[in-house]
C-alpha cells in the first residue's frame, strides 16, 4: 500500500506538471483527490492493513495529499497568471489614436468681464444691468448733455424715435440705479451699447462697456484714483504704471483718463501706442453735481465717481487681438484660442 | 487742432521742445495726439536772383538762367518759363535736398551743365492753391525784397513741428493758436506775449451807418453783430509765411481777405465772413431765421434748401450766407472786389449745430461755433483781421463800426471755497496755492471780508460751479500728485445675485458640455423673417425698426436669436468645420406697441445649434436635459410640435411646469436653402433663459436613502409609429403611482418580428416603497395592471 501511494504521487506530480489549462488541471485534481479519486481508492485498503501500520500509513497518505495540494496551487497560479497575460496581451491599444472629445470655449469678451467682475465683486461692488433700448432722457438729458450739446457729437447715436434710441454707453445706468436706490450705492454695469460706427478694425456699432459707480458720503477724487489704480495693477500686473490725464465728459467734473503704460513695448513706445508709451484704458470722473441732481440726490451731501469702459478694448490688447471684427464673425478657429 | 510751434511760441514764452510742451500739456488736459516735423527734408535751398536767361541751344522748352546767390553765380537750367530776369527765387545747390528727401547734383542737360535746380512751390513742400496760376505751373516767385543767399527756410519757416491736439467740446477757446498759449502758460507758469499793434492808418468816416445798415432780426439765436468796412481792397495771393502757417493748419490759401480771415480764426477762434460790400443789395445786412422756400447756392457751389430753422444772413434781397456755416457764392469774395463788409458776430451754437447736421456740411467755422464762443471776442477778432489787413496793404480799414450787442455778458463771479474742493480732490492744498493755479489760468481772485471770490474771464464758458473750478485747480495742480486712497466709509457686501450666479452656470455648463459661446449683432434684416419662413402676419415680424441704421441689414433689433446663429453655423460650414456646437446668451426686444411710445420688453434668451453627422436631435435634446438637470429644473416636458423654421416631425416644445420655455429641433430644410446650407442638418433650440433660471431650484433638502429594496420588472410593447415614447412613460407612471419609482426606456426596435409602420419599445420599471419590502405578488400585480393598461390604451400587444 505504501508502494501504491509513491507510485500515485509520482503519477499525480507529473501529471499536474503536465497540465496545460486550468480547466485539465481541475480535471487532475478531481483524479487524484476528489470524492471519487485514486486516493479515496487507496486509502479503501486501509481497512485490510494491520491496526498497528495504519497509523504511519495514514500520515503518509496525508503528507501526499498536502504535497499534491500544493503543487496543484502553485499550478494553478501560474496557469493563471499566463491567462492574463495573454488577455492584457491582447487587449492593448493604440493609445495615440485622437479622441473625440472636445469641450467648449467662452468668449474671450465674457473671459476679460469675468475678470473684471471678479476684481470689483472682492472690492465690494454689486453688478446691476439696464436697458439698451433707452430713452434720450437718461442717456443724454439727465447726464447734463441736453439737445444740440456738442458732446453729443461725441457719440453717433442709433434712433428709434424721436426719445427713443439705442444707448450709446452704459452710464444711463448710474441715473437709474440712484434713482431706484439709496446711498450708498457701489455697482459695476456691464453691457451692450452702440453707435453708428461704419464697421472696421477698430469700430463696431455694437460694442461693451463696463461701467462703475460709487456714491455716498466724502467720496474723493482721491478714491477714485485709488480704485482704478487698484484695478489696473489687478488686471494688468503690479509692474504697471499708471497715469490720470484731464478730459471731458458731460457727466463727471473733474474727468480724467486713465493711460498704463503699453502692454507690448513698456511704455519705450511702439506702434501698439502710437509711439507714447501710454495706452488710454478707461473715462473717469467724480459725477457731475448736475447728474446727482437729476437723480433725486443732493451734491452738497454726497459726491461719488463713476469710469467707464470699453470691453473690446480691454481684450484686444489683452489678447493681442488686432481686428475688432473678429469678436462678432464668430469664427469658431478664433474662439476655440480662449 | 493742428499748432505749429512757431506760431505758438509768437504769444507764449516757451523755449523748450515740441515733445516737453506736447507731454505737459496732455497732463494738464489738452491731449497732444502727435507730433509733426516739416520741412526737414529741405536743405541748401537758398533766395537767388535771375541775373540773365538765355535759350537752350539744344531744346525748345530748356531755359539757360544765370543766378546770383550772394557772392557766388551759377548757371542752372530750368524747364519753367514763368520767370524774368530780375526775378527771386529758390535755388536748390548741388547738395541740396527738396521735399521727399531728393539731392540735386550736377547734372549735364542736353550737353550743358546745370549747377542746381530753379524750385517749385511743390518741391519746397508748400501748397501751391493759393498761388497765381503761372506759378502753380512753373516756379515760386519770391517778392522783391527776398533777401538774396538767405536760407528759404528761415525766410518761409519752411521748418517747423506740428502738434495736434485732441480738443474737448467744452473749450471752444482752446481751438484757437492764442487758447492752446493760454494753457502752456498756465501749465508751465510762463507769461503770454502781447501780440497786437492795433491799427494806426485806419480812415475815419462818420458815415458807416449809411454805408451798411445791419439789423439783427433773430437776437436770440445771434448775440452779437460787429460789421467792419474795407475800401480800396487790392485782392491778391496772401504772403508766404500767412499761406505757409495756414497750409500748416490744414487750411487751403485763397487771397489775401480770405486767408486774414482764416487767419484770425485760427489765431483766435473767432470765425470770420468777407462779403464783396458791392454785391449787397442796399448795402444791408439782415440777421433773420429762414424763410420757407429760400435757396442759397454757398461758396461750395452746392444749391442748400434754407428752412424757418436757419439762421441766415440776407442783404436787401435774400439770404447771401448761412450764418456761422458758409458763405453764398452771390457775395463771394473775388478778384473784382473793391470793397469788403467784414462780419465778426457770434451765432447761437445749438442752432448752428443743427444746421450745419441737416445740411451735412461741417466747416472750420461751425465746429467753432456749435460749441458756443464767447461774444467779447468778435471784436478782438474784427480789430485783429483789420490790423492785418493794413499791414499786408490788402485794403483802407474805416475807423468806424456796427457792432450789435444789447447784452453783454460780463465775467461771472464765483466763490471759492477751499475745503470743499480739498473735500471733493481728497486734496490739502493751501489757499494761497489755489489762488496761484488761478491766477496763473488768468482768473482773477478778489477776497472780500471773510469770504473769497474769483472772476471768471467770459471765454471759459465752462466753469460755472465748485466741481468746475476744483477740476481747473485739480489739472494744474497735476493730477498725478492727488493722492490714492480708497474709499473708506462704504462698506459693501459684493456678490452675484441669483440670476447672475445662474447665468455664469448655465455658460459654465454648457462650455463644459463642449459648446463654445458667441456674440452676434443685436440688430439682424428684415429679410431675416422671410428666411425663417416666419407667417406674415406673425407676432415675430413685430420688430422695432432703427430710424438711421447702418445699412438696410442691420435695421431692426432682433426678436429671435435663431437668424444670428444660423450665420454663424454658416460662416463656419464655409471655414470647412465637420462639428460645429455653438450657444448665445442674448437679448430680444419685443416692442408693447409698434410705432415705440414706451421701452420694449428686453428678454434674455438662450440659442444653441449643433451641426454635425454624426449627432441628431436626440445629442441636443440630451444637452438640453443636461443643462436642465444642471439648474435642477423639475417637470420638464418635451412634445411634439410645428413650428414655421423648424422640420415638421422633429420639432419639440420644451414646457416647465406647464409654462413653455422654448423649443427645439432640426432646421426645415427650406430654412436651410435660405440660408445657403442645402443638404445639411442643423440642430437649433431656442429657450426662455429667465423662465429656466426662474425654475430653477438653488436649495438643496436632502432626501434620506432607501432602507428598503427596490425590484427591476421590465416589459416590451409593440405599438404604431405614431405613439411617443413619452406618452407612454406617462401612462406607465401615472398607474404606478408611489410605487414605482423610476421607468427608463431602453430598447428601441423595428426589424424582424415587428410588422411594418410598429415598433417595439421596451421599459425597464423599478419598484419600491418606502415603508416596507414589498412582496413578489404586489409587484406582479401593479406590473400586471401597468401592462395591460398601456396594452389597452396604445393599442399595443406584448413583444414575445
Amino acid at each position: 500500500m505504501r508502494e501504491e501511494l509513491l507510485n500515485m504521487r509520482e503519477e499525480a506530480l507529473h501529471d499536474i506538471e503536465k497540465a496545460r489549462d486550468l480547466k485539465e488541471l481541475n480535471d487532475i485534481r478531481i483524479k487524484y483527490l476528489g470524492k471519487k479519486g485514486k486516493l479515496t481508492a487507496i486509502l479503501r485498503g486501509m481497512a485490510n492493513l494491520r491496526p498497528e501500520e495504519r497509523p504511519a500509513i495514514g500520515k503518509l497518505a496525508n503528507e501526499i495529499k498536502e504535497v499534491i495540494e500544493e503543487e496543484f496551487s502553485k499550478k494553478s497560479n501560474e496557469l493563471k497568471e499566463i491567462v492574463k497575460n495573454e488577455r492584457l496581451k491582447r487587449e492593448e491599444i493604440d493609445v495615440t489614436i485622437p479622441s473625440k472629445v472636445a469641450i467648449g470655449h467662452k468668449h474671450p469678451l465674457t473671459l476679460v468681464l469675468d475678470e473684471i467682475k471678479q476684481i470689483f465683486l472682492g472690492l465690494g461692488y454689486e453688478i446691476v444691468e439696464g436697458p439698451e433700448i433707452e430713452l434720450d432722457y437718461y442717456n443724454f438729458e439727465a447726464l447734463n448733455i441736453p439737445k444740440d450739446h456738442p458732446a453729443r457729437d461725441m457719440q453717433d447715436t442709433f434712433y428709434i424715435t424721436e426719445d427713443i434710441l439705442l444707448r450709446t454707453h452704459t452710464s444711463p445706468v448710474q441715473v437709474r440705479t440712484m434713482e431706484r436706490r439709496k446711498p450708498p450705492i457701489k455697482v459695476i454695469v456691464p453691457g451692450r451699447v452702440y453707435r453708428s460706427d461704419e464697421v472696421d478694425a477698430t469700430h463696431s456699432p455694437v460694442f461693451h462697456q463696463v461701467e462703475g459707480l460709487l456714491v455716498g458720503k466724502n467720496v474723493t477724487m482721491a478714491d477714485l484714483k485709488g480704485t482704478l489704480i487698484t484695478f489696473a495693477k489687478m488686471f494688468y500686473g503690479e509692474e504697471r504704471k499708471v497715469r490720470f490725464r484731464p478730459s471731458y465728459f458731460p457727466f463727471t467734473e473733474p474727468s480724467a483718463e486713465m493711460d498704463i503704460s503699453c502692454i507690448a513695448c513698456n511704455g519705450k513706445g511702439c506702434r501698439v501706442c502710437s509711439y507714447t508709451g501710454w495706452l488710454e484704458i478707461l473715462g473717469c470722473g467724480m459725477v457731475h453735481p448736475n447728474v446727482l441732481r437729476n437723480s433725486g440726490y443732493d451734491p452738497e451731501e454726497l459726491t461719488g465717481f463713476a469710469f467707464g469702459m470699453g470691453l473690446e478694448r480691454i481684450a484686444m490688447l489683452k489678447y493681442g487681438i488686432s481686428d475688432m471684427r473678429l469678436f462678432f464673425e464668430n469664427d469658431l478657429r478664433f474662439l476655440e484660442q480662449f | 487742432m493742428r499748432v505749429p510751434l512757431k506760431w505758438l511760441k509768437e504769444y507764449v514764452d516757451y523755449k523748450g521742445s515740441a515733445e516737453e510742451l506736447a507731454e505737459k500739456l496732455t497732463m494738464s488736459g489738452s491731449n497732444a495726439e502727435g507730433i509733426e516735423y516739416v520741412g526737414q527734408d529741405i536743405k541748401g535751398v537758398v533766395i537767388g536772383k535771375i541775373l540773365e536767361i538765355k535759350k537752350h541751344p539744344n531744346s525748345d522748352k530748356l531755359l539757360i538762367t544765370t543766378v546770383d546767390t550772394g557772392g557766388k553765380v551759377f548757371q542752372i537750367i530750368t524747364g519753367a518759363h514763368n520767370i524774368k530776369e530780375g526775378d527771386k527765387v529758390a535755388v536748390a545747390l548741388p547738395g541740396a535736398t527738396i521735399d521727399g528727401g531728393i539731392e540735386i547734383k550736377v547734372q549735364n542737360i542736353r550737353g550743358l551743365e546745370s549747377q542746381g535746380m530753379l524750385c517749385s512751390a511743390k518741391e519746397l513742400g508748400l501748397d501751391d492753391h493759393g498761388l497765381p496760376e503761372d506759378m502753380k505751373n512753373g516756379l515760386l516767385i519770391l517778392p522783391e525784397d527776398a533777401p538774396i543767399g538767405k536760407d528759404i527756410k528761415e525766410y518761409i519757416d519752411l521748418e517747423d513741428a506740428v502738434i495736434e491736439f485732441e480738443l474737448t467740446p467744452n473749450r471752444p477757446d482752446c481751438f484757437s493758436i492764442i487758447g492752446i498759449a493760454r494753457e502752456a502758460a498756465a501749465t508751465l507758469n510762463i507769461s503770454l506775449k502781447k501780440f497786437s499793434r492795433g491799427l494806426e492808418k485806419e480812415r475815419f468816416c462818420d458815415k458807416i451807418f449809411d454805408k451798411v445798415k445791419v439789423t439783427v432780426e433773430a437776437g436770440d439765436l445771434c448775440k452779437r453783430y460787429i460789421a467792419r468796412i474795407i475800401e480800396d481792397v487790392k485782392i491778391e495771393p496772401s504772403p508766404l509765411w500767412m499761406q505757409r502757417r495756414l497750409q500748416l493748419c490744414g487750411i487751403r490759401p485763397i487771397n489775401n481777405i480770405v486767408d486774414i480771415t482764416n487767419y484770425v480764426m485760427l489765431e483766435l477762434g473767432q470765425p470770420l465772413h468777407a462779403f464783396d460790400y458791392d454785391k449787397l443789395a442796399e448795402g444791408s445786412i439782415i440777421v433773420r431765421r429762414g424763410k420757407k422756400g429760400e435757396k442759397l447756392i454757398t461758396l461750395d457751389g452746392h444749391e442748400r434748401e434754407i428752412t424757418e430753422d436757419t439762421l441766415v444772413i440776407a442783404d436787401g434781397k435774400g439770404p447771401v450766407a448761412l450764418a456761422g456755416i458758409m458763405g453764398g457764392a452771390n457775395s463771394e469774395v473775388t478778384a473784382q472786389t473793391r470793397t469788403v463788409l467784414l462780419e465778426s458776430a457770434n451765432f447761437s451754437g445749438a442752432n448752428i449745430r443743427r444746421t450745419s447736421r441737416r445740411l451735412g456740411i461741417r466747416t472750420e467755422a461751425s465746429s467753432r461755433f456749435e460749441k458756443g464762443l464767447d461774444p467779447n471776442l468778435a471784436e478782438m477778432a474784427a480789430e485783429r483781421a483789420c490790423e492785418l489787413i493794413e499791414q499786408l496793404g490788402a485794403g483802407r480799414v474805416l475807423k468806424e463800426f456796427v457792432d450789435i450787442y444789447p447784452e453783454p455778458v460780463l465775467p461771472r463771479k464765483l466763490p471759492l471755497k477751499v475745503e470743499k474742493i480739498n473735500a471733493l480732490l481728497g486734496t490739502k492744498i493751501s489757499k494761497e496755492q489755489m489762488v496761484e493755479i488761478l491766477k496763473r489760468l488768468g482768473i482773477e481772485v478778489e477776497d472780500k471780508e471773510s469770504e473769497t471770490f474769483i472772476i471768471i474771464p467770459t471765454f471759459r464758458s465752462d466753469i460755472n460751479q465748485e466741481a468746475d473750478v476744483a477740476e481747473e485747480i485739480a489739472r494744474i495742480y497735476g493730477y498725478d500728485n492727488i493722492p490714492s486712497t480708497l474709499p473708506s466709509n462704504i462698506a459693501t457686501c459684493g456678490i452675484l445675485n441669483r440670476i447672475q450666479k445662474l447665468t455664469d452656470e448655465v455658460k459654465q455648463t454648457l462650455v463644459d458640455l463642449g459648446f463654445s459661446e458667441i456674440y452676434t449683432y443685436s440688430f439682424i434684416s428684415p429679410g431675416a423673417f422671410d428666411a425663417l419662413a416666419i407667417p406674415k402676419d406673425h407676432e415675430m415680424r413685430d420688430a422695432i425698426r432703427l430710424i438711421n441704421p447702418l445699412g438696410e441689414e442691420h435695421s431692426i433689433m432682433r426678436t429671435t436669436l435663431l437668424d444670428g446663429i444660423l450665420q454663424v453655423v454658416r460662416f463656419n460650414i464655409n471655414q470647412k468645420r465637420k462639428s460645429i456646437k455653438v450657444f448665445e446668451i442674448g437679448t430680444v426686444y419685443l416692442p408693447k406697441q409698434l410705432p415705440l411710445k414706451e421701452l420694449p420688453v428686453e428678454k434674455k434668451k438662450l440659442g444653441l445649434a449643433v451641426y454635425d453627422e454624426n449627432l441628431d436631435f436626440y445629442y441636443l435634446k440630451g444637452i438640453i436635459e443636461t443643462l436642465l438637470v444642471k439648474l435642477k429644473v423639475r417637470k420638464v416636458e418635451f412634445y411634439p410640435a410645428k413650428l414655421f423654421s423648424l422640420h415638421p416631425g422633429r420639432t419639440a416644445r420644451i414646457s416647465i411646469d406647464g409654462e413653455i420655455a422654448g423649443y427645439m429641433g432640426e432646421v426645415h430644410p427650406d430654412v436651410m436653402e435660405n440660408y445657403a446650407m442645402e443638404n445639411k442638418r442643423v440642430y437649433v433650440a431656442e429657450l426662455d433663459l429667465e423662465l429656466l433660471l426662474d425654475k430653477a431650484v438653488t436649495e438643496v433638502k436632502f432626501q434620506p436613502l432607501p432602507k428598503f429594496p427596490a425590484a427591476d420588472r421590465d416589459v416590451a410593447i409593440v405599438v404604431e409609429e405614431s405613439v411617443t415614447a413619452g406618452s407612454i412613460i406617462e401612462a406607465i407612471k401615472e398607474i404606478g403611482g408611489d410605487l414605482l419609482e423610476s421607468v427608463e426606456l431602453f430598447d428601441i426596435y423595428r426589424g424582424e418580428q415587428i410588422p411594418e409602420g410598429y415598433k417595439s419599445l421596451a421599459f425597464s420599471l423599478t419598484y419600491r416603497a418606502k415603508d416596507r419590502t414589498l412582496t413578489d405578488d404586489e409587484i406582479n400585480s401593479l406590473h400586471c395592471k401597468i401592462t395591460q393598461h398601456i396594452l389597452e390604451r396604445f393599442n399595443g400587444r406584448l413583444r414575445e
